[in-house]
C-alpha cells in the first residue's frame, strides 16, 4: 500500500500524468455506469435491432449540437401522434404541435375520422423524409384516408389517398402522384419549400403546417389512427448511422468494451512475457536457448494477417481474438528486454540464500526474482494498453470487429464503407475516433509518466 | 501489438548502459553466430562477411520455420481444406447441373458422376493427400514463392499466379513505406540530436509532450488527414495511387504518385516521429552525460565532433535496432492504411482477399510478409553489424574489445 501511496505521490508531480489518470477514472465511472444503466444482453438487442427498434430516427443525422454553430439550424425529428395518449410519451413531440382528432358523420354508414396535425417548422433546411403510419381498427371494410397538407400561406397540396389494411407506411417521397403534382421535386423539398425563394435553391417557409388525414370508415366500430414522423437532420447527442440507430449506444458501449480489450491485453502479453522471461533466465542452457531462439522465430511471425486469418475461417468473437493474440505475444521482443534486466538480478546473493533453505526453482521464479522487478513491468503494461485498444478498432475497420457488441472501431468501419468523409458526415468518424485518441492518450500519458518514477536514469530528462 | 519501439527502448534504459545486457536487450538477434573463436589476422571485411553469411543462414532457417508455421495455422487444423472442399463440390455441382450433356442421366448417376469429378478436382489440387505432406509441398512452394493459383482474384496484367498478384503489388507498398522510414530515420535522428542539444526549451518539452499520440496507429490519423486535406481543404485527393485517367508523361504520372502519396506518408510519419524522437533524445541525453564524452569535451573537441564520434557513434545501433523494428509494426499497420487510402499494395491486397474470401492469396500475402519481416531482421543484423565495433573486430559479445 505505501508503495501504490509512493508512486501516485510521484506520479502527482506529472501534469500529464494527472490529466491522464483523471480520464483513466472517468471512464473506469463511465464504463460501470454504461454496463448497469444499458444492460450486455440490452445492448445487442438494440444494436442488432435493425430498422424496426430505429424506425423513428432519421438515417445518419448529425448530432444536434451542430445547431449550436452560427448559421446553422438543421431540422430535429418531430413525432405527432397517434392522437389520445399524452404527447409528452414521445420524446420528440415539440411543444408547439398538436394532434386532434375528430369523428364526424357523413351518412349513416359512413363516418369521417379526420386527424389534423398542426406543427410549427422553423429550420433554415428541409427534414430528411416525411412519414405518416397508419394503423386501423376494422371488420371487413377497410377504411380510405385521403391526405391533405396545408402550408402557413395556405396553400394546400393533396397527398395521397390510402387504403388501409393493417399497418400501412405512407412515404411521402415514394407518392409518384404527389411527385408529379409537386413539378419532380422531392416530397420533403416540395411540401416545405417557399414558393417565393429561387427554384434551383429551395429554402423552406417557415411558419405553421398541418397535415389532414381524413379517414372514411364504413362501419360503426372502425377506427383510424395515425402517426406523423417529420425526420430531421439531427438526432440525440451523437447522430445516427446508416441504419437509423442512435451512435450513442455504441459511444457508450465501447467505452468498457475497449478498457476490458486494453487491460486484458497487456495483462495476458506483459505477465506472460515476463514469467516465460523470468523462467528462461533462471534454467539458463537450453531453456533458455530455445526461448530465445522461439522469440526469434515468433518476430518474423505476421501477427496481424495470422489474427485475420483466425477471424475469418474461425470465430470474429472478440475474446477468441483476445486469446490469439496473448497466444501470440507470449514470446514476444518484451522476452529480451525483460530477460536482460533478469540476467543482472539473477546474481543477487539472496537468491543464493533461497537456494540454500532449499527453495524450489518456481518458489524461486514466482517469489523472489518476479517481484522484485514488477516495477519496471507496469509502465511498460500501461502503455501497452492503447495499442490493444487501437488494435480492436483495427481488426473492426478491417470487417473484422466482433459481430454482436457495438464498438468504437465498428462505427469507424461503418463509417468508412459508407464513405461518411467524403460525404461530409464528419461526426461519424469523429465522434468515436476522439473517444478513442482521448482514451488512448490517458493511458499512454500515465504510461510514460509512470516510466519516470520507476526508472530513475530518466528522472531528470 | 508488439509495442517493441517503446517498451524495448525504455526498459533498455533501465538496465545499466554497459555490457552485455545492454546488447541483449537492444539487439533482436544477438551476433552469437559470429562468436565462434577465429585467427586474430582475419581482415575486417572477412569477418563481416563471415557473420554476414552466418546470419543468413540462421535467418533463413528462421524463416523456414515461421512459414512453415504460418501455413500451419493458416491451415487451421484442416479447416481451410474444407472450405476449399465445399467450394469444389459447389462448382462442379453446379456446373453439371446447368450443362445439357448430363441432364439424360439418373439423380444416382448423375450424384457418381460429381463424386468422380470432385475427387479428381481434389486431386488436382492435392487435397487428397495428407497435411503433413502437403504442408512440406507448400513450405517448398512458399520459400520459391510459387503460392498456388487464385480461384477469383487476378493481377492487373490478368495473371492468376497469386505470386504474379503479389509481386505486382509489392512496389507500391515498398515506395510508401522506404519513404516514410527514411523520413522518420533522419528526420528523427536531426531533431532528437537538436533536442538533447536544448534539452528543457520549450520546443523539447512541446514534442516530448507529444510522445505519447504515437500509441495510435498510421491508419487513425490517416483518417484525420483525409477528413482535414482531402475533404476540408482539398489539397490532396482522398486515395489511390494515380490520378484517373493516368497522366500520359513520365514526370506527370510521377508527380501524381507524389501527389497521392503526400498524405498517407505523413500519416505513418506522424503516427511514429514523436516516439522514435523521444526514445534517441533520452538515449543522446544518457550518453552525453557519460564521463568520456565530458573528457573529450575537456579536451577542446568541437561539439560537433563530440556529437558525431562519441555520443551518437555509440547509440547508433540501438537506434537503428529500435527504428528497424518500429518498421515491423508498421508493416502491419500497413493493412488498415493502404485499405483507408485505397493505395493498390500488399496490404489493400490482403484486404480485398480477406473480403472475397480467397484463400490461397490470404495465405501467400502472410507468407509474403514472413519475408518481409525476415528480411527486416535480417538488415538490422548487417547494419549492426556494420555499426557495432565489437561485431566488426570479431570479438565475443559483451566481450573484451
Amino acid at each position: 500500500m505505501t508503495a501504490l501511496r509512493r508512486t501516485l505521490a510521484a506520479l502527482s508531480q506529472y501534469p500529464s500524468a494527472v490529466a491522464g489518470l483523471a480520464i483513466i477514472a472517468a471512464m473506469v465511472l463511465f464504463s460501470i455506469y454504461v454496463v448497469i444503466a444499458i444492460p450486455y444482453s440490452e445492448a445487442i438487442d438494440l444494436w442488432r435491432g435493425g430498422e424496426g427498434v430505429w424506425l423513428e430516427n432519421p438515417r445518419t443525422a448529425k448530432p444536434k449540437w451542430v445547431n449550436l454553430f452560427p448559421g446553422v439550424n438543421l431540422p430535429e425529428t418531430m413525432v405527432l401522434g397517434p392522437a389520445g395518449e399524452s404527447d409528452d410519451a414521445s420524446a420528440d413531440a415539440p411543444a408547439d404541435a398538436s394532434v386532434q382528432k375528430e369523428r364526424q358523420a357523413v351518412s349513416e354508414e359512413m363516418t369521417d375520422v379526420i386527424t389534423t396535425f398542426t406543427f410549427d417548422y422553423s429550420a433554415d433546411d428541409f427534414p430528411q423524409e416525411i412519414s405518416l403510419f397508419l394503423t386501423s381498427e376494422h371488420e371487413r371494410k377497410r377504411p380510405l384516408v385521403s391526405l391533405t397538407w396545408l402550408t402557413p400561406d395556405g396553400r394546400e397540396i393533396r397527398i395521397a389517398d390510402v387504403t388501409v389494411e393493417g399497418p400501412v407506411t405512407v412515404r411521402f417521397s415514394q407518392e409518384e402522384k404527389l411527385a408529379r403534382r409537386l413539378d419532380g421535386e422531392r416530397a420533403e423539398i416540395g411540401l416545405f419549400a417557399d414558393p417565393a425563394s429561387d427554384q434551383d435553391d429551395p429554402m423552406p417557409l417557415k411558419g405553421t403546417y398541418r397535415l389532414v388525414a381524413a379517414g372514411l370508415v364504413f362501419e360503426d366500430d372502425a377506427d383510424v389512427d395515425a402517426r406523423l414522423v417529420v425526420y430531421g437532420q439531427v438526432y440525440g447527442l451523437a447522430g445516427t448511422d446508416h441504419l437509423r440507430r442512435d451512435l450513442m449506444l455504441a459511444l457508450m458501449w465501447g467505452m468498457p468494451v475497449a478498457l476490458a480489450f486494453g487491460l486484458l491485453a497487456a495483462v495476458g502479453t506483459s505477465v506472460s512475457t515476463f514469467i516465460v522471461a523470468a523462467i528462461g533466465v533462471w534454467f539458463g542452457g537450453i531453456v533458455d536457448a530455445a526461448i530465445q531462439r522461439i522469440t526469434e522465430v515468433n518476430l518474423i511471425l505476421p501477427a496481424l494477417p495470422i489474427l485475420i486469418m483466425v477471424g475469418l475461417f474461425y470465430s470474429r468473437s472478440i475474446w477468441v481474438m483476445l486469446a490469439v493474440i496473448i497466444a501470440l505475444s507470449v514470446f514476444s521482443s518484451g522476452i529480451k528486454t525483460s530477460r536482460a534486466v533478469f540476467l543482472q538480478i539473477k546474481e543477487s546473493p539472496y537468491f543464493e540464500a533461497a537456494r540454500a533453505y532449499g527453495a524450489g526453482n518456481f518458489r524461486i521464479i514466482f517469489l523472489y526474482l518476479i517481484p522484485r522487478l514488477i516495477p519496471t513491468l507496469v509502465p511498460g503494461f500501461v502503455v501497452a494498453i492503447p495499442s490493444f485498444v487501437f488494435l480492436e478498432a483495427t481488426l473492426a475497420v478491417l470487417n473484422l470487429g466482433d459481430p454482436l457488441l457495438p464498438t468504437w472501431g465498428k462505427v469507424l468501419s461503418d463509417a468508412r464503407v459508407n464513405d461518411a468523409l467524403y460525404q461530409g458526415n464528419y461526426y461519424w468518424v469523429l465522434e468515436p475516433a476522439a473517444l478513442l485518441l482521448v482514451s488512448g492518450l490517458g493511458f499512454s500519458m500515465v504510461g510514460f509518466a509512470l516510466d519516470r518514477v520507476f526508472n530513475p536514469r530518466l528522472r531528470d530528462l | 501489438m508488439r509495442d517493441i519501439s517503446l517498451s524495448s527502448l525504455l526498459f533498455t534504459l533501465s538496465s545499466p548502459l554497459k555490457g552485455s545486457s545492454m546488447t541483449d536487450a537492444a539487439l533482436p538477434l544477438q551476433p552469437d553466430a559470429a562468436a565462434v573463436e577465429r585467427p586474430k589476422s582475419q581482415s575486417t571485411l572477412t569477418r563481416v562477411v563471415q557473420y554476414t553469411g552466418l546470419r543468413m543462414i540462421a535467418m533463413f532457417i528462421t524463416i523456414l520455420i515461421g512459414v512453415y508455421l504460418t501455413i500451419i495455422i493458416a491451415n487451421m487444423g484442416g479447416h481451410v481444406d474444407n472450405i476449399r472442399r465445399g467450394y469444389i463440390r459447389e462448382m462442379v455441382a453446379i456446373s453439371t447441373g446447368q450443362s445439357d450433356e448430363f441432364r439424360n442421366m439418373t439423380a444416382q448417376e448423375r450424384r457418381e458422376h460429381v463424386d468422380k469429378l470432385v475427387a479428381l478436382q481434389e486431386k488436382r489440387m492435392g487435397l487428397d493427400q495428407p497435411f503433413l505432406l502437403r504442408s512440406f509441398r507448400f513450405l517448398w512452394g512458399a520459400m520459391i514463392l510459387d503460392l498456388g493459383w487464385a480461384d477469383n482474384m487476378s493481377s492487373d496484367s490478368g495473371s492468376r499466379q497469386v505470386r504474379n498478384i503479389i509481386l505486382e503489388r509489392l512496389p507500391a507498398t515498398l515506395l510508401l513505406f522506404s519513404t516514410s522510414f527514411l523520413m522518420l530515420f533522419f528526420v528523427g535522428i536531426f531533431v532528437a540530436l537538436y533536442l538533447s542539444r536544448n534539452y528543457g526549451s520549450r520546443l523539447d518539452r512541446v514534442i516530448i509532450g507529444l510522445a505519447p499520440t504515437s500509441a495510435a496507429p498510421s491508419w487513425f490519423y490517416g483518417l484525420f488527414f483525409i477528413l482535414l486535406f482531402a475533404a476540408l481543404l482539398g489539397w490532396f485527393p482522398f486515395g489511390g495511387l494515380v490520378s484517373a485517367p493516368p497522366p500520359d508523361t513520365v514526370t506527370g504520372y510521377a508527380l501524381s504518385v507524389l501527389n497521392h502519396m503526400v498524405l498517407p506518408v505523413i500519416a505513418i510519419f506522424f503516427s511514429a516521429i514523436f516516439l522514435g524522437i523521444y526514445g534517441q533524445r533520452t538515449f543522446f541525453l544518457i550518453f552525453s552525460n557519460e564521463d568520456y564524452v565530458d573528457m573529450a569535451r575537456a579536451k577542446g573537441l568541437s561539439d560537433r565532433v563530440v556529437e558525431r564520434r562519441y555520443i551518437m557513434r555509440p547509440t547508433l545501433p540501438t537506434i537503428v535496432t529500435g527504428l528497424a523494428l518500429s518498421i515491423i509494426g508498421l508493416w502491419f499497420g500497413s493493412i488498415v492504411l493502404e485499405t483507408i487510402f485505397n493505395w493498390p499494395g500488399l496490404g489493400r491486397l490482403f484486404y480485398l482477399a480477406t473480403n472475397i474470401f480467397e484463400t490461397s492469396v490470404i495465405v501467400g500475402s502472410t507468407v509474403i510478409y514472413a519475408y518481409l519481416l525476415g528480411i527486416t531482421v535480417f538488415f538490422l543484423d548487417i547494419v549492426y553489424a556494420l555499426l557495432d565495433p565489437r561485431v566488426k573486430v570479431g570479438g565475443s559479445p559483451g566481450g573484451q574489445v
